[in-house]
């Protein structure tokens, strides 16, 4: 039986949809993670899954108990970190583990062991007994991980658990991340940047309007959204249908041609000698360049080939 | 580095009966009463306020009034309940600022995640509340014992009194967590918690009699729970039969804690962090 199950999950704000019927399953011992930009249903979807808000159609189940008819039972076997850290800065790192293990009904002692426990975990028994107003973001957000994790949840959720992380931060909760996956965590992630997912999960669902609209391991939807992306930039936009019948010919699939760039990109699936092929070819028809990039396909990249529209068409993330 | 393990075997378990309503909203409580000793600013103006209030009100306000049939003076006797009672009052505020701030940094989805007993978050908030207006309401009596003011009638209607003052400013609570829980920020809930508590305490008989009041603000201050509380806890304080004063100001307090109680733990579980 799979840790996490939903099945047709609807969920209505007023008019606007913000679950259209979503399928999704998270296997015992996996990480999937949910991509997509602001606004598609990814914190909706947790939200219902951790029993926050009551779907409008459709069920969702974890560990096989439904989350609307016993919300409470779901609720021992869960572990959240949402988009805000949510700490009670007034108190230190130890006594909020100590505090989310009373609300578990764990006995006092055994919180107090399970709070060192996870203190040693997260690199934090320096910062223990300090007050968490005075952590950094990167020590707020291990703590606010080793929250979700007091009473060994059978599913941990990461709602955008790097978002507004700064580089180095966000490097640090990757590779945390990655050592909570190597120990077996069923972890459901959501997730705007498709190297997070890329990295962090096992298989992907990217989800748009409230929809799924592709699914599978990274290596699969890179081949389906292609691999590297060939990128021209030229001077004169007269030239552009030029430049896209020769980028045709390298690349596979359709170009795309941004008019108000000036630019054509086109998928790739080598890219040593690329360049220089290309710059050849472009020469050989006339075509006056500015720019020739490789680059990996952005999150734009992935929505474009599989959507039709760009991350920024989508209005803001509904409640 | 000791390895996070996550089986199925769960520590957590799912509340079920009141015995884990009361050990939920102990365990939130004292999430707040142990910050109390930390946070010295708080303490410093948890203490002055009450202070300020006795000395401003009795030597500002005190001297001109003639004390109303039945009383010592005006200011010992019957100006310091009143203060007592809206100082007690003003204490509520608390909850709703309270609320707000674990509203807006997200503690309210976790708790909200967790197999506790929900209304525990709010019940256990209104219980710290409680204790920090009991500490506050014991320093301003120690001030107000200091200016001059006597307990007239016996210890036991004195307990009354200060019992009922407690219970009236926890009814209040309620509502401020009710109203914590509907703003957007803390600095709403602090603006929406205060303002109409100023209409309320004034428009009463605890700083004068309410039949000195202008002819269409009497009946307004004659049927303000406030009105009842204060004279209620007065005529107790001064050895008074509080009459009918005293059961509508009971009464008022259990309505109020009823209906806001029901209806801020509605709110709560509808809850979304901000």
């Amino acid at each position: 039986m799979p840790a996490v199950v939903s099945e047709g999950l609807v969920k209505k704000f007023g008019k606007t949809e913000a679950l259209r019927g979503v399928d999704l399953q998270v296997e015992r011992g996996t990480v999937v993670g949910m991509l997509g930009p602001n606004g598609a249903g990814k914190t909706t979807m947790v939200r219902i899954l951790t029993t926050l808000l009551p779907p409008d159609g459709g069920r969702a189940l974890i560990d096989g108990i439904d989350v609307a008819r016993e919300p409470q039972k779901v609720r021992a076997r869960i572990g959240l970190t949402g988009q805000y850290a949510a700490i009670d800065e007034r108190l230190t790192g130890r006594e909020n583990l100590e505090h989310i293990g009373r609300l578990f009904h764990m006995g006092r002692a055994p919180a107090r062991q399970r709070a060192g426990e996870l203190l040693e975990r997260f690199d934090l028994v320096d910062a223990g007994d300090r007050l968490v107003k005075e952590y950094s973001g990167g020590m707020g957000r291990r703590l606010d991980i080793a929250m979700s994790l007091i009473a060994k949840p059978s599913v941990l959720f990461l709602d955008e658990p790097t978002t507004g992380l700064d580089p180095r931060s966000r490097l640090a909760m990757w590779d945390l991340i990655e050592e909570l996956v190597a120990e077996g965590t069923t972890t459901l992630l959501t997730t705007q940047y498709l190297d997070e997912a890329d990295r962090l999960a096992h298989r992907i669902v990217v989800i748009d309007h409230g929809s799924v609209i592709a699914e599978g391991t990274a290596e699969e939807l890179k081949r389906q959204i292609g691999g590297e992306l060939l990128e021209v930039t030229v001077p004169d936009r007269a030239s552009l249908p030029d430049a896209a019948r020769v980028l045709g010919s390298i690349g596979y699939g359709a170009p795309q041609v941004d008019d108000a760039l000036g630019q054509v990109t086109v998928s790739i699936d080598r890219s040593i000698g690329i360049v220089p092929a290309a710059v050849r070819a472009l020469d050989l028809a006339g075509v006056k360049v500015d720019d020739v990039v490789v680059r990996r396909p952005s999150l734009d990249d992935v929505f474009l080939s599989l959507t039709g529209h760009t991350t920024e068409d989508t209005p803001e993330d509904p409640r | 580095m000791a390895a996070v393990d996550t089986l199925p075997e769960q520590h957590g378990s799912a509340p079920s009966g009141g015995m884990w309503v009361l050990r939920d909203s102990w365990t939130e409580a004292s999430r707040h009463l142990r910050i109390i000793p930390r946070n010295t600013e708080l303490l410093v103006f948890a203490i002055i306020q009450p202070i300020m209030f006795v000395v401003l009100f009795v030597y500002v306000f005190g001297g001109a009034i003639a004390a109303p049939p039945g009383f010592d003076n005006y200011k010992q006797q019957y100006l310091l309940p009143g203060i007592f009672a809206q100082t007690v009052l003003f204490g509520s505020a608390f909850t709703g600022v309270g609320l707000a701030e674990d509203l807006t940094k997200g503690l309210v989805d976790r708790l909200r995640s967790l197999p506790m007993a929900h209304p525990a978050v709010i019940i256990g908030r209104t219980l710290s509340d409680l204790v920090r207006n009991v500490l506050s309401f014991a320093v301003m009596l120690g001030v107000a014992f200091a200016v001059g003011f006597r307990i007239r009638g016996s210890i036991g209607d004195a307990v009354m009194a200060t019992l009922l003052l407690f219970f009236f400013a926890y009814a209040f609570s309620w509502i401020q967590a009710l109203i914590g829980l509907s703003v957007g920020s803390v600095e709403a809930a602090n603006s929406a918690g205060f303002i109409w508590m100023f209409p309320l305490t004034f428009v009463s008989s605890a700083f004068v009699d309410t039949a000195s009041m202008p002819r269409f603000l009497r009946p307004v201050a004659d049927f303000n729970p406030f009105t009842k509380v204060t004279n209620a806890t007065r005529a107790l304080y001064n050895g008074i039969d509080p009459g009918a004063d005293l059961w509508w100001a009971i009464g008022w307090a259990v309505g109020i804690t009823v209906v806001f109680a029901v209806l801020s733990i509605r709110k709560f579980n509808r809850a979304a962090s901000k």
